[in-house]
């Protein structure tokens, strides 16, 4: 089979993209992991002295631990989310999801001293405990503590894309189940599940990879014995020139990408896709009582764990001075005030940017999924592998390679370099967060079945016609749920952000809290510009809740006619 | 369907609409500005740009706040494209890794009055790169909540932090993380000579709670009560203090003052600028500047301190401050690296097997006190001890210019050559560090069964 032009010319656009945004500068930067320190000629003998290295070795096994775990513990967390609201009738449903994706937005370091504060050593927890039980409970120590707050932070990437998939199977598929005799958990192992399961395997791949390539967390709890902070320590100490940081590096995307092969065979020989798209004519299933309040009480408390560090740093926000107590010593909003006062423009320039990265994500996305599964294009894998590969790299060393590549290109108009231009701050937030939807994307195209679009062309549709007309419109849960994790994560990105900034007026937000955080008395503010964060994500997430919801009926709707 | 894309095509614009009425406005580059790369806090950078501005009314200062290591890359990084015309930070190796690159413009300012040295450091580079506009000093700060609650007394010097009472309740950042950091733990290296002050700091370190990856974490920790002892600069502690929460701050006898700087950058486009900005900085308005309460850093023109609040230390009256070490600038700079990366294996990497080590020699000696005169037992603590204080490096090692090649050495050229990889250098410190630290904490735990 030919493939249609249109089609190579999207994969060229992608591979140019991929290649001029990520590879090169990434190239640019990490070529000294293959350079011998003595003479600097071509070696692989900084990979030998990695893997002869006893602290790396043990660095990366506990990474892999702790990614692990990570996946186990977040999948408890999202799966009942998931499946109670959207596989039941279930009030709430939107704002059960909405909530649900707030963990992911863990501003930068006033989301950790929030955490310390509840959770740590002398948390409110902690403290509470000892003068009830006289016990103390080490959430936030060690790589157990890294696992705990790993799989609060990042379950909602395995609940956007389950729920998702959930949404998108066939009501009749259940029925039918049901009709057979299949009910409770087995129907859900059997039958829900399984179909469901190439949005479970996007979401938990990207947890798995987040965390092993995740560097904040670690940070936050100061645990070092893992590959990604071993990295970031060495690339980033000044005057020394260590080249293992950058040999850390590579093994991380090496491995990212081993990862993502595995996950790939997970899914391979099998057919998820449906005709029918989830919900349907026919209604959703509704709970008996008691199963009623079984899942509200579950759903609560998933809640409430998964949200205390934005309850805590609600505090934070309000609070006055909050020292070694279960609650802050009093309330106030100047916080608020002063935010508002000095740096409107963050906000502004936030949106903007995580926006317009968001969007390029998911148009870049929509087509590697739609080339990789449904072309034979050569390479087309590559550009999926080459586009996931961006997660295993340290945002410091993006930031980096943008310097070293474009710096010494010009903008026509105003003669200043290319990279101190605010667009180039989008493309590496879009780089950054493109797997996300990627993994969205391709977890939504999974599911449809290819039938669909065979129809409408011997319908006489073009390629493109299908494409816009029958394919994304029936992709739009998955694409809208890549739109969402990537507009919420690019909206507090630090490491590339704090490189590429080079004028206040062009900063977003996460700069905004960078600067707070250098002094006791930015906390406040801080954390105020933190909840700001997390109330746009929040709004951008109830919209497209809203969008996928109205889809849905509009088309149960159509099918009643 | 097509109902639902034009949703999601309104949704779309809807959330970009807000946006582009703010589009961040391109700048013009005028010739009447200044651009200053900073790590210090808005508090800091915010008082001095408007004070500056207020007096050179054409000027306009675009202050640029990023970590001192980003900031650095990032002027490295610049470097053939200068947009940049001040670097203005605290860590003097940072200047010293940017006059090396070439990057710094020789200038000597025109102010008079400011003496040589402040406490034992020189307040200017030497060689005229960069410049010292204030100073800092180490110290301990403490929440005064968290000690109370866990009945502890307040500790005035280093070694008071490696008493039993104190494990687990103090925490630090690494000297590869924060040049003022690197310098505490120099001062002590040289106060107490190589190998005591190793010991010494292995010692202190086996009571920690963590080390943080960022200077402004140890702060951060003992404000939120997560830790009750922070070794801290001066102004972070008096900062806190200034902003409510419940902290002291004391300077232990050994300390070292240390300059913070600022250096004109080569190729500034704005050089003019640039010049009147660093004047500014020190001249009588600019140190005044410094006694802010919410910047409290100490002035480096002597005469600045008659308009200081009560109370405000002066070390060019109080001796007392940071002059109990000859500080030897060359000395610490030969073994810069060195000492990072040694710090980092011997307690950052390898932080909970040095804490059990020394938790299990604290054990062991508080029950041998109960029981004295055991000789065996106390042969085996004080094995115990030897094994974690061993240094795999020694004195003259460290500054051995072409052992510390290994470290630093950035290649300029192709003839450069570097005798051992780092990695392989680490590799044997490690392994040395975790064998002896598995060793003292057998011996130590021999000694205390002995003594039960």
């Amino acid at each position: 089979m030919n493939a249609h032009w249109g089609q190579r010319v999207a994969a060229l656009l992608i591979a140019a993209f991929l290649l001029l945004f990520l590879v090169i500068p990434v190239v640019q930067v990490i070529f000294v992991a293959f350079q011998a320190p003595a003479t600097g000629a071509f070696t692989l003998v900084n990979f030998q002295d990695f893997f002869n290295t006893s602290l790396f070795r043990e660095a990366f096994w506990n990474s892999l631990y702790v990614a692990v775990m990570s996946v186990l513990v977040a999948t408890l967390f999202a799966m009942p989310l998931a499946y109670f609201t959207t596989r039941f009738e279930f009030r709430g449903a939107i704002i059960v999801q909405t909530l649900g994706i707030i963990p992911l937005i863990m501003p930068p370091f006033v989301g950790a001293v929030a955490m310390q504060l509840l959770f740590g050593t002398n948390g409110s927890i902690n403290l509470l405990l000892e003068e009830w039980f006289g016990i103390n409970i080490p959430f936030m120590e060690g790589l157990n503590g890294v696992i705990f707050v790993e799989s609060i932070h990042y379950f909602p990437f395995i609940l956007i894309n389950l729920s998702a998939a959930l949404n998108n199977i066939d009501r009749a598929m259940e029925e039918s189940a049901q009709n057979l005799g299949a009910s409770g958990i087995r129907l859900f192992r059997r039958i829900v599940f399984p179909l469901a399961m190439p949005g479970y395997v996007a979401g938990a791949s990207i947890v798995f990879l987040k965390v092993f390539d995740d560097l904040g967390t670690p940070l936050l709890l100061n645990v070092n014995t893992l590959l990604a902070p071993q990295a970031y320590l060495r690339i980033s100490s000044i005057g020394i020139t260590d080249p293992m940081g950058y040999v850390i590096s590579v093994i991380l995307v090496l491995f990212s990408l081993f990862a993502m092969w595995i996950a790939a065979l997970a899914l391979r020989g099998k057919d998820y896709g449906t005709e029918q798209r989830g919900g349907g004519g026919l209604a959703k299933r509704r709970m008996r009582p008691w199963e009623g309040i079984l899942s509200y009480g579950v759903i609560g408390l998933i809640l409430l764990l998964v949200l205390s560090p934005h309850i805590g740093l609600t505090l934070l926000s309000f609070g006055t001075i909050w020292s070694f107590s279960v609650l802050p010593d009093g309330y106030t909003i100047t916080h608020y005030l002063e935010v508002f006062e000095q740096s409107p423009q963050f906000v502004t320039n936030t949106v903007l940017y995580a926006s317009l990265a968001a969007l390029i994500d998911v148009t870049i996305g929509t087509a590697i999924a739609y080339l990789a599964l449904r072309t034979k294009i050569i390479g087309r894998k590559w550009l999926d592998y080459t586009a996931m590969a961006a997660l295993a790299v340290p945002g410091v060393v993006l930031g980096i390679g943008y310097l070293r590549t474009f710096l010494g290109v010009h903008l026509p108009w105003s003669g200043e370099p290319l990279s101190n231009w605010w667009v180039m701050l989008v493309i590496a937030l879009s780089v950054r967060r493109l797997p996300y939807a990627l993994r969205a994307c391709t977890a939504a195209l999974q599911q449809l079945s290819v039938a669909l679009e065979e129809a409408a062309e011997n319908l006489g549709a073009g390629k493109l016609t299908t494409v816009r007309r029958i394919v994304v419109p029936l992709m739009v849960g998955g694409i809208l749920a890549g739109f969402v994790t990537s507009f919420a994560t690019a909206a507090v990105e630090l490491s590339t952000t704090i490189m590429l900034v080079s004028r206040e007026s062009d900063a977003p937000l996460a700069y905004g809290l960078y600067v707070f955080m250098q002094t006791a008395a930015g906390r406040g503010p801080g954390a105020a510009l933190g909840i700001i964060a997390v109330v746009i994500v929040g709004v951008a997430a109830y919209l497209s809740h809203r969008v996928i919801e109205r889809g849905h009926k509009a088309r149960g709707l159509a099918d009643e006619y | 369907m097509s109902n639902s894309r034009s949703l999601l095509r309104a949704v779309l614009l809807l959330s970009l609409a807000p946006a582009l009425l703010g589009l961040p406005a391109q700048g013009h580059a005028a010739d009447n500005k200044v651009v200053v790369v900073t790590s210090f806090p808005k508090d800091l950078t915010g008082k001095f740009k408007s004070e500056f501005e207020k007096r050179n009314p054409n000027v306009q200062v675009e202050i640029l706040n990023k970590s001192t290591s980003s900031g650095l890359k990032y002027v490295q990084e610049t470097a053939k494209n200068n947009t940049s015309d001040i670097f203005w930070a605290s860590a003097p190796d940072a200047f010293e890794v940017l006059k090396g690159d070439g990057l710094l413009k020789k200038y000597t300012p025109k102010v008079t009055g400011i003496p040589e040295k402040v406490g034992a450091y020189p307040i200017n580079d030497p060689d005229g790169y960069y410049i010292g506009f204030a100073a800092a000093g180490y110290g301990i700060m403490w929440n005064t909540r968290y000690i109370k609650a866990k009945n502890l007394k307040p500790a005035k010097e280093w070694m008071d932090l490696a008493k039993p009472e104190y494990h687990g309740h103090v925490g630090m950042s690494a000297p590869s993380r924060s040049g003022t950091t690197h310098l505490t733990v120099e001062t002590l290296l040289q106060g107490e000579g190589w190998d005591k002050g190793w010991a010494q700091w292995k010692e202190l370190a086996g009571n920690f709670k963590t080390v943080t990856e960022r200077s402004f974490g140890v702060p951060d920790g003992v404000n939120s009560g997560d830790f009750g002892f922070g070794i801290v600069i001066d102004f972070f502690g008096l900062s806190s203090q200034a902003t409510g929460f419940p902290v002291e701050f004391v300077y232990p006898t050994v300390t070292t003052l240390v300059p913070a700087n600022v250096g004109i950058l080569k190729n500034a486009p704005h050089p003019q600028a640039a010049e009147a900005f660093v004047e500014f900085l020190l001249s009588p308005e600019g140190q005044a500047t410094l006694l802010d309460p919410k910047i409290r850093r100490l002035p480096v023109n002597p005469a600045t301190y008659s308009k200081a609040p009560a109370g405000f230390p002066n070390p060019f009256k109080d001796k007392s401050i940071g002059a109990a070490v000859k500080f030897d600038v060359d000395l610490s700079k030969r073994r810069y690296n060195v000492v990072n990366s040694l710090f980092d294996v011997m307690v950052t990497y390898r932080l909970d097997d040095l804490k059990a080590a020394v938790r299990a020699i604290q054990d062991a000696e508080a029950a041998a006190a109960r029981k004295p005169n055991n000789a065996k037992v106390a042969a085996l603590i004080k094995e115990a001890r030897g094994l974690v204080a061993a240094t795999p490096v020694t004195e003259a090692q460290a500054a051995d210019p072409k052992f510390s090649s290994i470290f630093k050495k950035r290649r300029r050229k192709k003839t450069d050559v570097v005798p051992q990889r780092q990695a392989e250098v680490e590799e044997q410190w490690d392994a040395f560090v975790t064998k002896n630290y598995a060793q003292a904490r057998a011996k130590a735990e021999q000694a205390l069964s002995l003594a039960r």
